[in-house]
């Protein structure tokens, strides 16, 4: 946390990542400004896209000292109004996980090549970005910490598997290679509470390390605040201070 | 994309958008997250043509009990209308 005679600074642009097929993609970047060393967050946005909370939530994280990196994943499908694209999306199934991944990773690249960088990387993501964060700690290796928040289909069934998404995320977890933290609201449909329940028991059977949060009377979106029927004040002001408190313990970052 | 309930089909007709009438190619239904609708998930139906471009869109988003009342309404007027 800033003391009020710190020098405070933030630097929020577009930039360009090298991601899945060698693609360029734009991202949008949120860091500190001043010479670090910071440690890096790749935030995967959810659903609606690359929207406007998304890119709140990013400087949120840069103005607790990470430095925070948003791809657009939908940058293939085309360009226009981020609920247009969303749509798109929407009705074509989703993005294809192995895309995903690979456009995560040159994300992490991105950052681990910033001469601010202290060395760690994080990754994080709400609703589908949730369940992309899961699946890229598991599916790369260099990640430090990862967060799910409230990530959907984590746990799917076979019949509900595609081509495009073919394995479900909780298939890798004897891969997952850093520590994980979930919150989820236990009114959530997607994930419900009884797929949270399943996934910690994958977790606990693989040994790996991790912390669920789980809130009574939330359901999924606990912490967007511009959507007032999900937006759970409480659990989101407790949430937060868990994903910081976490992301402290494990990039080195500055903490609350 | 939390829950892919998602149905995409042709249609022939017109729709108002931003950018005035434009003719429809394509329908997208899903039950997901809505965009502007203050709901976890909704009924979304958003009228689309593809090849003019992503703005060419008229999106709708209901309750699920709206969306019913709205399929049985069609349904009845088109069969009062002997279509």
């Amino acid at each position: 946390m800033y003391r009020t005679d710190d020098y405070e600074g933030m630097l929020a642009e577009t930039v360009t990542i090298t991601g899945a097929n060698g693609d360029s993609v734009r991202a949008y970047f949120a860091r500190p400004l001043g010479p670090g060393p910071f440690p890096g967050m790749v935030f995967i946005h959810h659903l609606p896209g690359w929207d406007e909370w998304t890119k709140e939530a990013a400087r949120k994280m840069a103005y607790h000292g990470y430095a925070t990196i948003c791809p657009n994943l939908y940058q293939r499908t085309g360009e226009g109004a981020p609920d247009d694209i969303g749509a798109r999306v929407r009705a074509e199934g989703g993005i294809a996980d192995d895309q995903v991944v690979a456009d995560v990773a040159g994300a992490m690249n991105y950052l681990r090549g910033l001469p601010h960088s202290n060395g760690k990387v994080g990754l994080m993501g709400t609703c589908s970005g949730g369940r992309h964060a899961v699946l890229a700690a598991s599916r790369l290796s260099g990640f430090d910490a990862a967060v799910d928040l409230w990530g959907g289909r984590v746990v799917t069934e076979a019949k509900d598997l595609t081509e495009k998404q073919p394995v479900a995320p909780i298939d890798y977890t004897k891969d997952l290679a850093c520590p994980l933290l979930g919150v989820f609201g236990n009114d959530d449909r997607f994930p419900t509470a009884a797929e949270v329940d399943q996934h910690e028991a994958e977790l606990k059977k693989h040994g790996k390390n991790y912390e669920f949060h789980r809130y009574d009377g939330a359901g999924h979106g606990i912490f967007y605040h511009h959507a007032p029927t999900m937006y759970r004040a409480e659990a989101a002001v407790d949430g937060w201070k868990k994903v910081f408190d976490f992301l402290g313990r494990h990039l080195g970052g500055p903490g609350n | 994309m939390c829950t892919m309930i998602a149905e995409k089909a042709p249609i022939a007709g017109s729709g108002k958008g931003p950018q005035g009438w434009f003719s429809l190619g394509q329908v997208y239904v899903s039950f997901d997250h809505p965009f502007h609708l203050d709901r976890e998930h909704a009924l979304n139906l958003d009228f689309v043509n593809e090849s003019i471009g992503s703005g060419a869109r008229v999106a709708v988003e209901l309750t699920p009990d709206s969306a019913r009342a709205l399929a049985n309404r069609i349904l009845a007027a088109l069969e009062r209308a002997g279509e």
